[in-house]
Formats: C-alpha cells, sequence, structure tokens
C-alpha cells in the first residue's frame, strides 16, 4: 500500500535505519579533523586540518593508492572488454552447454573470495610465477567481469535485435552498426557495470591478499595500519579519501545515465 | 519487364521445421504484392529472404534479375519497414531518417535536407528534433516508412507494418500506404496475416500455409475463385463442401465453396430461380453484425452453413428454430482443387 503521508513510526524507522547505515561514515570523517591522535573521544578537542597534510607527506600511503587506482583502473578496463564480448556472444548465440556457460561466467562472483583468492594463489605457484601487479588485476578481474557481463546483457536484451537488422537493412556493415547502434544501446550498461566494477575492485582485500605478493593496495595498508595505532586520525584521512574516490564515479554515473534517459545527449 | 524478385525452388530449414519449403514465385517490378498466411506460414522468413536477414538453404533466389544468396543486407538495393519499427530510440527522427545516407557517406547538409524531405512526405514536417519515445504509434510507423524510403530502394519490404496500430488508425494508413505506392512506383512486398488488408491494398497476393503457397491471384480471384480449401477459409468467411457432403447435398460429387452472402435465405416454400440450387435447412442461430446478419443454418444431412443477410432484409428473417429454404445460382459455387 502507498501513501503520501506515511506514518510517525515508519518515518521514525527510516531515520532510524538511515543513521544505522551512515552515522559511522560520518564519525570516520569527523575523526579525520580532530586534534587528538589517540582515543575517539566525543567530542573532539579541536578540529584540524593537519592529518590531511600528514597524510599526504607518507610516501607509503601513496604508493597504496596509486596501486590501487592503478589495478582497479586496469580490471575494470579487461572487465569491460572481456564482458561485453563475452555478453555479446551469450546474447546472440545458442550453442551446446550454453546454461553451464552462464553459471560458470557467473559463479566467480557467488564464491567467496577465500576461496578465490586461495584458488588463485594455488594456480600462480603452480605456473611458476610471482605475485606482483598482473596477478592482482588478474584475481580483481575475475569478479569484475561478472558485473559487466550482467550488466550488458540485460541491456542487450532489453536492445530489440532488430535494431541491429535494422542498421544492417540501412546499408551499416558490421562495424558501423556497432560504433552507431550497439555501443550507444550498450553506453550507459557500461558505464554503470564498469563504476561498480571499479568501485567492487578498489577496495577488495580478500582475493587481493592472496594474490598481491608484496604489493601492498590501499585495504591492505589498512589492515597493516589497525595494528600500528600510531597516528589514528591518518587512517581516517585516507578512508576520507576513498569514500571520495568511490562515491564521485558513482554520483558520476547516476547523472551521467539519468540524462542518458531522458535524453538529449549526442 | 523483368520480375523485382524471383523465388527459384527456395527452401529454408531451421533445424527439422521447414519454415519456407521448395517455393517458386515471382514478383514484378512496381507491383503490390501481399505476402498472406497466419503465423508460421513461412510469410516472415520469406520476406526476411529477401532482406538478407536469411539466407536460403536451397534454391536461388533473384532481386532484379541478380544471384541474393551470400550479398548481405547492407549491400542490398531493398529496404524493410520493421513490424515494430525498430526506430533507433538514441537519436531523433531526423537522424533515424538521416542514417542510411550517413552510411553511405553523403555529407551532413545534405543527408539533413533529404531526410526533411522524407519526413515531409510522411507528413512529418517539424518532428525531426524529437525522439522516437515522444511519438505515437503512427507517427512513428510513419518515421519508419520515411527512413527506409529515403534510400530510393526499388523494393521496399513492409513485414506487418500496421499490426500495432488501432483499426482507424490502420484504414487510414492502408489507403496512404497504397497512394504513397502508386506515386513512388516501386515494388511493395507486404507482409500480413490480416486478409482484409492484403485484400484491400494488394495487387496480387500470395497465400502462406505450411511454408508453401497455396495460391497466388489478384484479391477478387482470390476471393471469388480460391483454390483450395484453406484460401477459402483463410480469406473472408466460407462455406467449404468436402466431396460427400457434396454428393449428399446435390447429388453430384466435388468439393466446391461458397460465400455466405451468395446464399438467399427465405422462409420454408418459397419460390426460387428455376436453374437454383435448392435446399432445406433449420435456422439455428442469428448474430447481429451492424452491416449484416449472420445465421447459420442446419441442413437435414447434419451441414452447417453460414449465410449473411444484409441489414436492409433484416426484418423478414424467419425465427430461430423456424424451417426455412437456402438458394444459390450455380454461378455461385466454385470447385476447390483440393478438399476430395
Amino acid at each position: 500500500m502507498r501513501s503520501d503521508h506515511p506514518s510517525w513510526r515508519l518515518r521514525l524507522a527510516t531515520g532510524a535505519g538511515l543513521l544505522f547505515l551512515h552515522l559511522p561514515l560520518a564519525i570516520i570523517v569527523l575523526y579525520a579533523f580532530t586534534t587528538e591522535d589517540r582515543t575517539y573521544q566525543f567530542p573532539p578537542p579541536g578540529l584540524t586540518l593537519h592529518w590531511f597534510e600528514v597524510a599526504w607527506q607518507r610516501a607509503d600511503i601513496r604508493e597504496a593508492l596509486l596501486l590501487s587506482l592503478q589495478v582497479a583502473g586496469m580490471a575494470t578496463a579487461l572487465a569491460l572488454l572481456l564482458g561485453t564480448m563475452a555478453a555479446a556472444a551469450m546474447w546472440r548465440a545458442s550453442f551446446f552447454g550454453r546454461e553451464v556457460f552462464t553459471l560458470l561466467m557467473v559463479l566467480p562472483i557467488a564464491l567467496p573470495g577465500i576461496v578465490t583468492g586461495i584458488a588463485l594463489l594455488s594456480a600462480i605457484r603452480l605456473a611458476g610465477f610471482e605475485p606482483a601487479l598482473w596477478t592482482i588485476v588478474t584475481g580483481h578481474a575475475t569478479f569484475c567481469i561478472v558485473v559487466v557481463y550482467n550488466n550488458a546483457l540485460a541491456r542487450f536484451r532489453r536492445t530489440a535485435g532488430n535494431l541491429i537488422e535494422a542498421s544492417m537493412d540501412l546499408g551499416a556493415d558490421g562495424l558501423q552498426t556497432f560504433r552507431h547502434v550497439i555501443l550507444p544501446q550498450l553506453g550507459s550498461a557500461l558505464l554503470a557495470g564498469g563504476m561498480l566494477a571499479f568501485a567492487l575492485s578498489f577496495d577488495e582485500i580478500i582475493v587481493t591478499t592472496f594474490t598481491a605478493g608484496h604489493e601492498r593496495t590501499l585495504p591492505i595498508w589498512f589492515m597493516n595500519e589497525l595494528f600500528r595505532p600510531r597516528d589514528r586520525p591518518v587512517t581516517n584521512v585516507v578512508a576520507v579519501a576513498v569514500i571520495l574516490v568511490t562515491a564521485l564515479p558513482i554520483l558520476a554515473a547516476y547523472w551521467l545515465t539519468r540524462s542518458d534517459e531522458t535524453g538529449e545527449s549526442r | 519487364m523483368s520480375a523485382a524478385v524471383e523465388f527459384i525452388q527456395v527452401s529454408r530449414v531451421f533445424g527439422t521445421v521447414r519454415a519456407v519449403d521448395d517455393l517458386s514465385f515471382s514478383i514484378a517490378e512496381g507491383e503490390f504484392f501481399s505476402l498472406l498466411g497466419p503465423s508460421g506460414s513461412g510469410k516472415t522468413t520469406s520476406l526476411r529472404l529477401i532482406a538478407g536477414f536469411e539466407q536460403p538453404s536451397a534454391g536461388s533466389l533473384l532481386i532484379h534479375g541478380r544471384e541474393a544468396a551470400g550479398v548481405p543486407p547492407y549491400e542490398r538495393d531493398v529496404n524493410t519497414v520493421f513490424q515494430d519499427y525498430a526506430l533507433f530510440p538514441h537519436m531523433s527522427v531526423l537522424d533515424n531518417v538521416a542514417y542510411g545516407p550517413m552510411m553511405r557517406g553523403v555529407p551532413r547538409a545534405q543527408r539533413t535536407r533529404r531526410a526533411e524531405e522524407m519526413l515531409a512526405l510522411v507528413k512529418l514536417d517539424g518532428f525531426g528534433a524529437r525522439r522516437p519515445a515522444q511519438l505515437s504509434g503512427g507517427q512513428r510507423q510513419r518515421v519508419a516508412l520515411a527512413r527506409a524510403l529515403i534510400n530510393e530502394p526499388r523494393v521496399l519490404l513492409l513485414d506487418e507494418p500496421l499490426g500495432a496500430l488501432d483499426l482507424k488508425l490502420r484504414e487510414a494508413m492502408q489507403s496512404e500506404l497504397k497512394a504513397l505506392q502508386r506515386r513512388l512506383g516501386i515494388t511493395f512486398v507486404f507482409v500480413t496475416h490480416d486478409q482484409g488488408e492484403a485484400l484491400s491494398m494488394s495487387d496480387r497476393v500470395a497465400v502462406f500455409n505450411h511454408g508453401r503457397i497455396e495460391q497466388i491471384a489478384s484479391p477478387e480471384e482470390l476471393y471469388e475463385r480460391p483454390a483450395t480449401a484453406f484460401v477459402a477459409n483463410f480469406v473472408g468467411t466460407a462455406n467449404v463442401i468436402d466431396g460427400a457432403a457434396a454428393t449428399s447435398l446435390l447429388g453430384s460429387a466435388g468439393a466446391f465453396t461458397i460465400r455466405p452472402e451468395r446464399i438467399a435465405l427465405q422462409a420454408a416454400g418459397s419460390e426460387v430461380a428455376a436453374d437454383a440450387v435448392r435446399i432445406g435447412g433449420r435456422l439455428v442461430e442469428v448474430q447481429y453484425h451492424g452491416a449484416h446478419h449472420r445465421c447459420e443454418v442446419e441442413t437435414a444431412g447434419g451441414l452447417r452453413l453460414v449465410v449473411t443477410v444484409p441489414a436492409t432484409q433484416g426484418a423478414g428473417l424467419p425465427q430461430t428454430g423456424a424451417e426455412v429454404a437456402l438458394s444459390w445460382p450455380r454461378a455461385a459455387m466454385h470447385a476447390l482443387r483440393d478438399a476430395a
């Protein structure tokens, strides 16, 4: 049942739910500015931008952030390419074992990360490789592909197949059809899938732990920092940076796809 | 005059289904040719073969005398109006219409002018900036038409283009399409399952059934002299009397068909012309259809015949259950090829 005037109970419950979700985030943001560096004393005795300067000066943070951005960027790019191609193939073709293939495509995101991690580590060892940047990217790509694949496949299914036929009928060859019809149709789905993949990769820690070797991504840096309660506000500052890095693209994606639907782009 | 499209023993097989089964026929240049049949009869597959979305499994398909097998859709001099229009939702109406010229590398200014001309042709001047989603069904239909015609195809394929429109709009579009075809003088190949549509617009109609053609004829011929029981039943309403029933009814063998409006219904015992066929029966049902009454009469042999009586004569109809006399001139009966 829908009502324009929800009862005060419902309002209260909604408010409590939102508070429960966002209060911890607010605390993190608040204590990134505190002048007190050991305890979470409330209210903070004073506010300062000092920790931002400290965080910026520390090379380990800069390196971890850069590595995480690099990994997420590469995993997303790989996922966009392979996920779209896989979705296109699964949409157009029907072949023996297609359902099995669909399950195998989606399985990595359903599997616990720890299983994926151990499996990848064993495989890397077995093949005699050293864990490095590309092994992290590979590990992240396993679940990033699924996200892009699902988004792209859903859009392919919604896109009428005869748009492609109409394009060919009007004189466009395969490449022109891809560029003028398929890609614009997929655009916002790929953007959304890519953003989600980026966000997933950026804060992934379980698979990363197994595949990173000596490399240190931002989440791993966080883990290490927890055992070393020094400069606690610095971790909060980095957390704020992470919130910005993940939230801004998602907001951007939201706005882009919104204008895409109401329609005056291109 | 060479044929616009020619099927020579063409088959298209999907797995074990023979969607198009050994078809041979040709469509003349400048003709309004309809492919009529129930769903799954092979009419749409035939259209897709001409468009190039399907390739024949066997046989030869000529378009303007050139073998079309293996030629991709984008290299064929035909264009299609799709059933659900298939307009590109991310483009404006103008860009949709200008898509064909854009693919052929026509400069922007020129193709925009051309697209505007086409929009004027289908009476949509000023709609160029809109999105397809902002148009009504009838308007989308016109955009689809303009988009297909801008390439100046020698053959235009139309796949049930009026199916999604309501009755009034459909009738208006029928006469518009026909007028457009006369004006442009190009070949129209029109797929429909609506016999009324096929009859009212076409120069010739091919009636499809199970991947084969039952009959190709002009609308009049198709209606007056259906070749098979299937055609008689599919095109309009018909009384199909098989061989055995014909023998018991008239004493002569041979399946035949007679249209309901050719049968006269009178009270039992009325006078009829000397050379007319006359049989008795009981009026079992009368339905009011506005312009006419649809009556069902059961003969002594258990045969049911449909008779239509114009509304102008409706006042004199006997009561339901009454004994009536049916009569028709011998010339109104038409012998069928099949239905032994």
